[in-house]
């Protein structure tokens, strides 16, 4: 089909395409050989070929707890975002109450809110609560910031499913509650997913409001690299790097396929 | 309906400078495959000018995709598009000067009617002053004058389709294309929007070329009817000419209600012959053998309308009757007309329609009763599925 | 006034009456309210109020004194150039390939809009790390440069505005695009046909058609990323020099500098109201769901 606005200037687009995939995809990329460098120092191309600064981040105390906690961060916040996000989606879009859009708005604010003004506001209070600088006071601050990618993504899934499926299945003889199991939870199976790994990922990378919620007993994967990259940098901040890309990637990865396994609707 | 029944208005001479013979738009040999898919497979035909003619088939059978070749939105893959008599096959849509109104009428959402209107003319660098002038013109020729205003979601469907229409006509196109137009609308409006298009085209004098997968209204609407199937061209023609003499099985399948009594054709020395089988025997007129001019002992099919077949009264059919026995299946009140739906003794199932009590009585499920039609309402058609 | 289209619009199952004012699903949402009014409004709506007492008996002399100093004044300034100028460079490099996805066939489109989701969700740390790697004064760019001799001195990359500007726009980017994505896609190519068919060239049909109907997207994109460049904090600290210090900075280091807690503070309600400001104007142009559903839901 040749509609008029594709015509021109082919070769320009495709070029101007192809500079702008490298802009987004080559500047992060270029971390990754880096890691693998025999230098003492970060170099590119990177010389030579070891592992050594992956050996150094895994042995490290300081990195090897951080990914610990990082990893155990994102895993219950992924727990509590979903759960709560879910619930608060089905509620929301099937619910009827005054100040629906209110508490819409509520919802989403987290990812409007400049996280530097999230972090300050929530580190005064929890400081009173003592669950600053806890695994508890963060994994709550992470799920405050996930939700909004948990209730978006349920929320189109339940907009999308045709409502007529849990009438059929009320006629078929199913109650609420089955009908719920059986129909519309497998249903919006997909969108649940998506938010988890979302959720996942928000709370993997999230830095700002970690390095006002951690302490030097507890610190996440980020925030130690944040520290390290404000003063001398070695390879290993690479090797990091290139281990918070790869888990983060591989999810996404993960996303397609579950995108893929989704009933056509 | 024919197409005789347009309402005839004003007709507007034939545009000056142009020769009547030549056609306005000459489709020759027109292919276009996707892959190994072929969806237009070597159309060829001729507009004539001021002429109505619709491509009329079912969905996929090539019409939209000739359509939309001759707008120029897609490139043939063989063959070529004529218009007033110069090749237009390379050339790019917005140089071919042909009017088109779209099945969603394609109405600019950011631009009030008067500016979708005046779109084509400011393309053209017209003076505003003559823009101007035009546009109100065009508003007015669609019953519109008031509404320049509003923009298209103001509007309802039906004023969408006549802004859509006054655009594509506005700019005096050689060529009026349009592609399922009104198949977005409800059947009343429709109804009235077919008789305003024919309106406008006539009062123009413009040629149209029209798609639509809607038989009655190519029916209504056109002075030649193309039918489409496959990527073919199954039968051109007036409306009379489909119905009363379609050239193929399928052309009398689609177009209108049949009864196809599927045989064996057999002439008997020129002056028409009979189509038989297992259940029956039936004389087929001189005039339907003449235009079939099948072989003797070819598989055929006798097409009956339900509107001649009558329900005749016991006893062997009166000379120049084929008759065949039936038993009532299911008696459909229409109002003016009564519908039965029968089946012959072999299962297949026939349909009559009849003036209400015709006959002055009342039939009902499961009586037998003996269907007569005249001889010379039989049609006869090669039956290509059983060959 | 219940229409036939809000009868089959009304949740199943409901409690009996015509119009419940509540039902049965509402209470699901009620976890995720108290979490986020415990967890996320109380901290916040209580750190705000602390911004007049704090010091006790301060006032208003918190947001007095930000006004007061010019070198604050200039900070706030910064901040709305930077982001301006990170706006401008996201839709200068953004429209062209939102246009691209639009009109390439579906698989490709698909591997550019990876090409925009992987980075979209990558770490912010690590790309603006990443840049720093490569903009410094011993970094990739500059050795390359030199080692093509097309440069004798290393050129003064980082802690310039210009390196924030990149780094910025690098990180906005899927923010511009999606949303332009999300409006373009849905403009119909038959609108292009229908402008070719009534004599537009393609320039013209470009142009006339296609930017107009784009508009929305291209809003929404501009005050989605420029809304969320006024916040940023992790790459102007890495990326910029003393002068392109935004206002993000300025709050973290008065808290955990000076542990200014009341001025800070005072900035923050400053940053917040400027932010809902800008909102509040867009959600006039555009839908907002639009804007923050794009890229994080479906697609």
């Amino acid at each position: 089909m040749s509609d008029s606005w594709r015509q021109p200037r082919r070769l320009l687009m495709a070029a101007l395409g192809a500079l702008t995939v490298f802009y987004l995809l080559a500047p992060t990329l270029v971390i990754v050989p880096m890691s693998f460098t025999e230098a003492r120092i970060l170099s590119f191309p990177p010389e030579g070929f070891s592992l050594q600064w992956y050996q150094r981040m895994l042995t490290d105390r300081q990195w090897s707890t951080g990914i610990a906690n990082s990893f155990q961060v994102a895993v219950l916040t992924a727990v509590v975002a979903t759960v709560l996000g879910t619930l608060a989606s089905l509620g929301i879009s099937r619910g009827r109450f005054p100040g629906r859009s209110a508490v819409n708005a509520l919802a989403l604010s987290p990812l409007i809110v400049p996280v530097v003004v999230i972090a300050i506001g929530m580190f005064g209070l929890f400081v009173q609560w003592k669950i600053a600088g806890s695994l508890l006071g963060l994994v709550l601050a992470h799920s405050a910031l996930a939700l909004p990618f948990v209730i978006v993504n349920v929320s189109t899934s339940l907009q999308t499913m045709d409502r007529n499926l849990e009438l059929a299945a009320a006629n078929l003889g199913a109650d609420p509650r089955q009908s719920f199991f059986h129909v519309t939870l497998p249903i919006i199976l997909p969108g649940v997913a998506a938010g988890a790994i979302f959720s996942f990922i928000t709370s993997w990378d999230e830095v700002v409001v970690a390095i006002f919620m951690t302490s030097t007993r507890f610190r996440t994967l980020p925030v130690e690299m944040w520290e390290q990259v404000r003063q001398v940098v070695d390879p290993t901040v690479a090797a990091v790097s290139t281990t918070l890309l790869v888990v983060t990637t591989a999810l996404l990865l993960l996303l397609v396929v579950v995108r893929r396994q989704a009933p056509a609707q | 309906m024919t197409a005789t029944d347009r309402p005839s208005e004003a007709t507007v001479p034939e545009r000056a400078g142009t020769g009547v013979d030549r056609p306005a738009l000459a489709l020759r040999d027109l292919r276009k495959t996707f892959g190994s898919a072929v969806a237009v497979d070597g159309i060829h035909l001729d507009v004539r000018r001021g002429e109505f003619l619709t491509l009329l088939g079912p969905s996929g059978s090539g019409k939209t995709t000739t359509l939309r070749m001759v707008a120029g939105f897609m490139a043939p893959t063989s063959g070529s598009i004529e218009i007033d008599g110069s090749d237009m096959t390379r050339v790019p849509p917005y140089r071919r000067d042909v009017g088109m109104v779209f099945q969603n009428y394609a109405l600019f959402p950011h631009m009030t009617a008067a500016d979708n209107v005046a779109f084509p003319l400011r393309m053209r660098r017209r003076p505003s002053a003559e823009i101007k002038k035009r546009v109100a013109e065009a508003l007015e020729l669609v019953k519109l004058g008031g509404y320049g205003d509003r923009y298209p979601r103001q509007l309802s469907g039906g004023q969408q389709q006549r802004i859509a229409l006054a655009r594509a006509v506005v700019f005096e196109p050689r060529l009026l294309l349009m592609d399922e137009p009104l198949g977005a609308l409800d059947r009343k409006l429709r109804e009235s929007l077919q008789l305003e298009i024919i309106r406008v085209s006539r009062e123009l004098g413009a040629t149209v070329l029209y798609v639509t997968h809607d038989q009655e209204e190519a029916l209504v609407m056109s002075d030649r009817i193309a039918i489409f199937s496959a990527g073919r061209i199954e039968q051109l023609g007036s409306g009379e000419d489909l119905y009363d003499r379609p050239a193929s099985l399928f052309v009398a399948d689609f177009i209108g209600e049949s009864n196809i009594l599927r045989g064996r054709y057999e002439t008997d020395g020129g002056d028409g012959g009979w189509m038989t089988r297992d259940d029956g025997r039936w004389r087929v007129g001189r005039a339907a053998a003449g235009r079939a001019e099948l072989a003797s002992g070819t598989a055929a099919a006798l097409v009956v309308r339900p509107e001649r077949i009558r329900i005749v009264d016991g006893g062997a059919g009166a000379d120049g009757l084929n008759v065949v026995d039936a038993t009532v299946d299911e008696v459909l009140y229409l109002g003016p007309d009564t519908k039965y739906q029968l089946a012959l003794p072999n299962g297949q199932r026939m349909s009559v329609r009849e003036p209400r009590e015709a006959n002055g009585r009342e039939l009902q499920r499961g009586d037998q009763v003996r269907l007569g039609w005249a001889v010379e309402d039989g049609l006869l058609v090669s039956d290509p599925a059983s060959t | 006034m219940a229409t036939a289209d809000e009868a089959r619009r009304r949740p199943w199952p409901s409690l009996v009456g015509a119009r419940p004012r509540f039902n049965r699903w509402s209470a699901l949402a009620l976890p995720a309210i108290v979490f986020l009014i415990v967890v996320f409004l109380i901290p916040l709506a209580a750190r705000a109020l602390r911004s007049v007492p704090d010091p006790p008996g301060a006032g208003l002399s918190n947001y007095e004194q930000f006004f007061a100093q010019r070198a604050y004044v200039n900070v706030l300034t910064n901040t709305f150039w930077i982001a301006l100028l990170a706006t401008l460079a996201c839709l200068v490099i953004g429209y062209p390939y939102a246009y691209l996805m639009t009109v390439v066939p579906g698989r490709l489109a698909g591997l550019l809009l990876i090409a925009v989701l992987l980075p979209f969700w990558s770490s912010l740390l690590v790309r603006t790390f990443a840049w720093q790697v490569l903009l410094r004064d011993t970094g990739v760019i500059n050795r390359f440069l030199l080692d093509l001799g097309l440069i004798s001195e290393p050129l003064t990359l980082i802690r310039t505005t210009g390196g924030v500007i990149i780094g910025m726009s690098h990180i906005l980017l899927p923010f511009m695009v999606l949303p332009m994505y999300a409006v373009m896609r849905r403009i119909d190519p038959e609108y292009g046909r229908a402008a070719a068919n009534l004599g537009a060239s393609p320039v013209s049909a470009f142009t006339r058609i296609f930017v107009p109907l784009s508009l929305p997207g291209v809003l929404a994109g501009s005050l989605l990323v420029f809304v969320l460049a006024l916040g940023f904090y992790i790459t102007p600290a890495l990326l910029g020099g003393l002068k392109d210090q935004m206002i993000s900075q300025l709050i973290v280091q008065q808290i955990q500098q000076r542990l200014d807690w009341g001025f800070g503070t005072a900035m923050s309600v400053l940053l917040v109201g400027i932010t809902l400001a800008f909102l509040f104007a867009a959600s006039r142009a555009v839908r907002l769901r639009d804007v923050f559903g794009s890229g994080l839901g479906e697609d």
